[in-house]
Formats: structure tokens, C-alpha cells, sequence
């Protein structure tokens, strides 16, 4: 007998009995296609103003910093972000088609690069599917526009999140991917964050910057 | 792991002398749990989130085998492999060939319980691989060659100092050779040494927190960032994990979610949590080549169904012990195994035989708090009950024991002679306790006053002397 069928058979045989079928079956496998909403808290109810009102407040409990700018004065928030914090004007970029849609060149001295980080680069700069506003966490979905070393590597992770793409709570951002994705599918990795890497491991002292990125910075982005 | 939790009472002496740890388990006491407090007090829907969970799992465990397969074919389907092991025996050899396989030298691990429970890097290790923890704490008990002491603070039982002097002693060959005296000082460093470790490894292995059997996802839960590394940046990943933790749809998970990282540290949400499903896909930049899944089973299908089912809903948040007085006071090590605290009490005598761990389901005071703040609801004392029924059916309770609860069952069944036993029990007691209010010493209850004083009684007779004495009512 396989591996397989010794652990199936004894956990039918402790259930005591077969393999599902007819209607038991039947409602097991609609509670897949269904996948009904459970309990979702009421914090996450509200106009979409709320909601982005709650992702920043979340966000900052979580340690991460936020700024609203417009589309055109994105690459001038980078910029200024990294003056701010003594960083670099360099940056690694993700290659998202949708960070195509800022100016760029009106910054000139900001260095860019776009795809996988490598051990010298500091920062990075990537959109994100989603921001949750239930809990201040951005999602990043894996593919060719956004490998998810640009998530982790760096030590300082530049998010710029469109307004629109603010979802209340976890549970939307699971439509959306069975809406780009289709029903059941889901990309190689979805990371949901939520503040900078952080550790309480040394006397359960809170510190940033365990083996991510220490600073995330969220650009909110007015349509 | 090499169990000593039939030694529990002799790590015990030693766990309450040991000043390092008892400063560490003071801080303990007031950190972890009032955290929780204040997030549970921030969720207004948290109590029913709670109910929703254990149903969610009571659910997934009574159609276990069709979640099972449902996640395998989904797997499978996109291309990744899945290993069922019966045994520990089974899982490790699975891992063993996996790495073998890939020409594995170093492996970036993932903090894993699982791992703990099959001794997975003593395995390794055996066969010239060489296992690299890389959660900061799982990395500090690792150099130190120490087992964890917690289930989600792994070197909870560790100082400052200690951690330390651990990091000059086995970085110095590396370079690093200042003591340092800051911990965002010690957390950089191990940065730096890990960051390599990642880079050289050629296999990583995590645990699962849960799998989604909708998408065929693993999914982990990390504050660090150490889980998704190791899961990105090897060419292998390899997911271990046991076989309670499918769950059904993403929907379920985030009700999990809701209430897990609430209950472990009390944050809102943990800064890492991730969705793994499959392979690196064509044209994905990064992530692995190679993703197995290994089921293990190792004594949980036989739970099933049984009396003790309630234990594999535990979701491992640590909760538990963070709550527990026992815990508190002698830490995580004088449980002997993988699982202290109060799921430890309950998970060991299943695991590894109730002759071997007889005593932990015994080291509690039954004060409920564990089962208050379960957050899947697990009647953990109801659990311990069982398992110390179990131990007295078997008769490998002590004789005296078993002495002194024959005598207390004949008094009990003869109401009478009780209360006239006890009655002068009571006066005799309170002849010689008075003036202290407590007895350092006791006749029979050596083993009891050793460690603590036992109260005296107080004016005015027994409970039944005295509801007698404000007539109370009558059946």
C-alpha cells in the first residue's frame, strides 16, 4: 500500500468511513466554488475615503510610513523621501508597466534600474495589487513585472499604491485576484505586509529590520 | 528530539534556581499576554471570530481526506510535488532524498515545529547537510545547541547577554569580533551573517502555517521576513507540514489569520504573510525551480474521531503558555520535548506515549486560563483530564498516589464519616497553623510543601460546618 493510502485510509477508517460521495461530497466541493465571506470586521465599512483614512492609520500603528501625493509629483516623493532619510538617489525598480505611467525624467538625479535587486542596492521602488485598509498591509502578486525579491532584499521598500487599488478587507483582495488570476488560481507568491521586518527575538524587544526591508514607505496616489 | 519529560520534575528544580531564565520569564508574564489583551479589546468581533475558527477547523478536520486530495491535485497541477509520510521516519528520508536530489551542502530553514517534532537537523546533519536556522531566536538556541524553549519565541528563555556572548563566540571566525551590548546592534548582525547563509543555500525548508486546499497554497506566517528568503531564494522549497492543516478557502484562512496573530503577539497582523502555490511560473524573475509539499501524519489520523480530537485544531500561537502559571514559572525546557505549556501537556503523551510524558498533563493548576484564551476554543484542561485518566487506568500513577486517592474516594462515598474527618482535620490544623496562617511542613504532603507553603485553615470550621451554622438549606 502507498504512503498515500496509509495516511487516507486510516484518517477514513478514524472518521469511519469511505472516501466522501453524494450529497456529502456534493456540499463539501460547493463550499470550494462558493467560498462564502465569514466574519469581517465593521472598522472596514465606510466610504473609500474612510477606508484610506483607516490604511493610514493602520499602517502607521504597524510602523510603516505614508504620504498622499498626485500621479505627477510621485517621482519628486521618492526623491524626497530618500533626501530625507540620507539615502541614496538610486533606486531598483520593478518592472511593472504600471510605473510607467509617472514622469520619471522629471527627476533626473534619481538613478534607476529596473528588475532583480543585487546585494549593493539600498532601495526599491514597487507597486503593489492592494492595499488593505483592515490592517495597513500592501499585497504584492509574484510575475514578470514584480519579482518578489524587490519585496525583501533592500532595506528600504518604496510603495506606490494607487488610491483606487485601497480595498477594506482581506477578503477583497481575493476577488480581485480570482478576478486576474481566475477561480481557484493563484500566482507562484502573494505576500501580504504589514509594517517593516521586524523581531522580538532578543528579550522580546521590538526591532526593525530583521531580515527585510527596516523602512516601508506607502505613496498614496490620488486619481 | 530526545524527549526528558519523564525527568519534568527534576528540570523543574533546576528551571526555578536558574536566574537567567526567571528574569527572562518575568518579562514574559507581563509582555506577550497584555499585548493580546489590548488587540482583543481593539477587534470588537474577536469572541465571535473565535467561534468562526474553531468551526472552521472542526470542519476541515471531519472532511480531512477530500481537503487533503483537493490540495494535492492542485498542486500537482501546477507542477510542484507532494510526499505523504506516515512516520517521521518517512518525512525525513523524503527531505533527505529531496536535498540529495538537488546536490544539497547548506539549507536555509524556516522556524518549523514539525521539524522540532521529526529532528530534522540532527537527521540532516547525519548526512553531512548542514541545516542553517534563520529566525533570529531558532538561530541563536541553534548556535547555542539548545532546543526551543517556546513555540513562537523559541529563545524566550534567553538574555540579552547571553545572546551576546553566543554571537562573539561563533561569529569571531566570521569577522565579527566586538561584544556587542545593543540589541539593534545583535539584530544587524545576525543580518549580515544570515544574508550569506541565504545566498549559499541550495535548499529551503518551511513549515506551513495552513494550506489553502482551494488554490493548493502554503501559507506562512512570519515577522521577520526569514520564511519568505527561504522560500524565494533557494532553488528547492520544501514545505513540511502536518496534515491538520489544510483548511478550505482562502475566505477560511482569513478568518484564521484574524485571530492568530492576535492571540501569538498580539499584533494586529503579523508583518509577513504569505500565499505559496506551485513552482516558480514561466517568465516569474525569481522563486524557486522546485516546490514539494510532505503530509505528515505521525500519529494524528489515529486522533481523529476520538475523545482527543479537539487537539488538532491548534493553530500554534502560543497563546496557551503565554497564559499559563505553570509555564511562567519553570519555562519551556522542563517540558522536556517539542511542545511545552498547556497544548505541550496535551500533544506530548499523544506523540510520544503517556508513559514517557505521564507528568505534564499533571504540572497544572487547572485555573482555565489556557482554554479562555485559546483561540480555537480547545478545552485544554478537559484534555489533561483525560490524558491523567488515562495514566491512573494504566497504573503508572506513583503508589502513593494512588494510595491517598483510595482513601479520599472511601471518605467521599460516606458523607458522614467526611464531614467528621475533616472536621477534625480542620481543628487539628488550625491547632498548629494559627499563628504562622500557613504550614511550611505538612505530615504526608512533603512533596507539596517542599516548593510552597500550604495555607491554614481559617476560624470557623469546615464549608459544611459552616453553611450548617447559617442554615444554609438542606436536601
Amino acid at each position: 500500500m502507498s504512503a498515500r493510502d496509509q495516511v487516507l485510509g486510516a484518517i477514513r477508517r478514524s472518521l469511519k468511513r469511505g472516501a466522501l460521495s453524494g450529497e456529502a461530497r456534493a456540499a463539501v466541493e460547493a463550499h470550494l466554488r462558493e467560498h462564502p465571506v465569514n466574519i469581517v470586521p465593521a472598522r472596514t465599512a465606510g466610504t473609500h475615503e474612510d477606508r484610506v483614512r483607516l490604511l493610514e492609520q493602520w499602517a502607521a500603528f504597524n510602523h510603516a510610513t505614508t504620504a498622499r501625493v498626485v500621479a505627477a509629483d510621485v517621482p519628486g516623493a521618492v526623491s524626497d523621501y530618500l533626501a530625507s532619510n540620507n539615502l541614496p538617489a538610486r533606486v531598483v525598480m520593478a518592472p511593472d508597466p504600471a510605473l510607467d505611467h509617472y514622469d520619471w525624467n522629471s527627476r533626473p538625479m534619481l538613478e534607476r534600474r529596473r528588475g532583480l535587486p543585487e546585494d549593493a542596492d539600498r532601495v526599491t521602488v514597487t507597486g503593489a495589487l492592494a492595499g488593505v485598509a483592515e490592517t495597513g498591509t500592501l499585497v504584492f502578486a509574484s510575475g514578470p513585472e514584480h519579482p518578489t525579491s524587490l519585496n525583501l532584499l533592500p532595506e528600504t521598500h518604496v510603495v506606490v499604491l494607487r488610491e483606487a487599488d485601497v480595498v477594506g478587507p482581506l477578503e477583497e483582495v481575493f476577488t480581485r485576484l480570482r478576478a486576474r488570476y481566475g477561480e481557484g488560481v493563484m500566482p507562484r507568491t502573494v505576500n501580504t505586509v504589514t509594517g517593516p521586518s521586524r523581531t522580538g527575538d532578543v528579550e522580546q524587544q521590538l526591532e526593525l529590520g530583521a531580515h527585510g526591508p527596516r523602512r516601508l514607505h506607502i505613496l498614496i496616489v490620488r486619481d | 528530539m530526545q524527549s526528558t519529560a519523564h525527568a519534568f520534575k527534576d528540570n523543574v528544580e533546576h528551571a526555578l534556581v536558574d536566574d537567567n531564565l526567571q528574569q527572562s520569564l518575568a518579562l514574559l508574564k507581563v509582555g506577550f499576554s497584555e499585548r493580546r489583551r489590548q488587540a482583543v479589546e481593539r477587534l470588537p468581533e474577536f469572541e465571535a471570530l473565535r467561534d468562526r475558527a474553531r468551526d472552521i477547523k472542526n470542519h476541515a478536520l471531519a472532511h480531512l481526506d477530500f481537503y487533503l486530495e483537493t490540495f494535492e491535485a492542485k498542486v500537482l497541477a501546477l507542477g510542484g510535488h507532494v510526499h505523504w509520510a506516515p512516520t517521521a521516519e518517512d518525512a525525513r528520508h523524503i527531505i533527505l532524498d529531496i536535498c540529495r536530489e538537488a546536490g544539497a551542502r547548506t539549507v536555509a530553514k524556516s522556524k518549523s515545529m514539525i521539524a522540532e517534532e521529526i529532528a530534522l537537523n540532527n537527521h540532516l546533519e547525519a548526512a553531512g547537510i548542514e541545516p542553517v536556522e534563520t529566525d533570529l531566536g531558532e538561530y541563536i538556541i541553534q548556535l547555542r545547541r539548545e532546543p526551543p524553549s517556546h513555540i513562537i519565541a523559541p529563545a524566550v528563555h534567553l538574555t540579552k547577554d547571553q545572546v551576546a556572548d553566543t554571537f562573539l563566540e561563533h561569529h569571531r571566525k566570521l569577522g565579527f569580533d566586538k561584544r556587542l551590548s545593543e540589541r539593534g546592534d545583535l539584530v544587524a548582525e545576525a543580518r549580515q551573517v544570515l544574508r550569506r547563509r541565504f545566498q549559499e543555500a541550495d535548499v529551503g525548508i518551511t513549515g506551513a502555517n495552513f494550506l489553502v486546499a482551494e488554490t493548493g497554497s502554503s501559507m506562512l506566517v512570519t515577522n521577520e521576513g526569514n520564511a519568505d528568503l527561504s522560500n524565494t531564494l533557494p532553488r528547492v522549497h520544501i514545505v513540511l507540514a502536518s496534515i491538520e492543516k489544510v483548511i478550505p478557502t482562502l475566505e477560511d484562512a482569513a478568518t484564521l489569520l484574524r485571530v492568530l496573530a492576535r492571540s501569538a503577539t498580539g499584533q494586529e497582523w503579523s508583518s509577513y504573510t504569505t500565499f505559496n502555490t506551485g513552482p516558480r511560473r514561466p517568465g516569474d524573475p525569481d522563486g524557486p525551480a522546485q516546490y514539494h509539499v510532505v503530509l505528515l501524519d505521525n500519529g494524528r489520523s489515529g486522533v481523529l474521531g476520538t475523545q482527543m480530537q479537539d487537539m488538532l485544531r491548534c493553530i500554534r500561537c502560543g497563546a496557551c503558555m503565554n497564559h499559563c502559571p505553570v509555564y511562567g514559572a519553570v519555562g519551556g525546557h522542563a517540558y522536556g520535548w517539542v511542545y511545552p505549556g498547556p497544548i505541550g501537556a496535551v500533544l506530548t503523551p499523544q506523540l510520544i506515549g503517556v508513559e514517557e510524558a505521564g507528568n505534564l498533563p499533571n504540572a497544572s493548576t487547572f485555573c482555565g486560563r489556557c482554554e479562555s484564551v485559546c483561540p480555537v476554543r480547545i478545552p485544554l484542561p478537559k484534555l489533561m483530564r483525560h490524558w491523567r485518566e488515562r495514566e491512573f487506568e494504566r497504573h503508572l500513577t506513583p503508589a502513593s498516589i494512588r494510595q491517598g486517592l483510595a482513601m479520599w474516594a472511601f471518605l467521599a462515598c460516606r458523607p458522614a464519616l467526611y464531614r467528621r474527618v475533616t472536621g477534625i482535620a480542620n481543628r487539628v490544623l488550625a491547632l498548629f497553623g494559627r499563628v504562622a496562617g500557613r504550614y511550611g511542613w505538612l505530615p504526608l504532603a512533603g512533596g507539596w510543601t517542599r516548593y510552597r507553603d500550604f495555607p491554614a485553615p481559617q476560624r470557623g470550621g469546615t464549608f459544611h460546618a459552616q453553611w450548617r451554622a447559617r442554615g444554609g438549606a438542606r436536601r
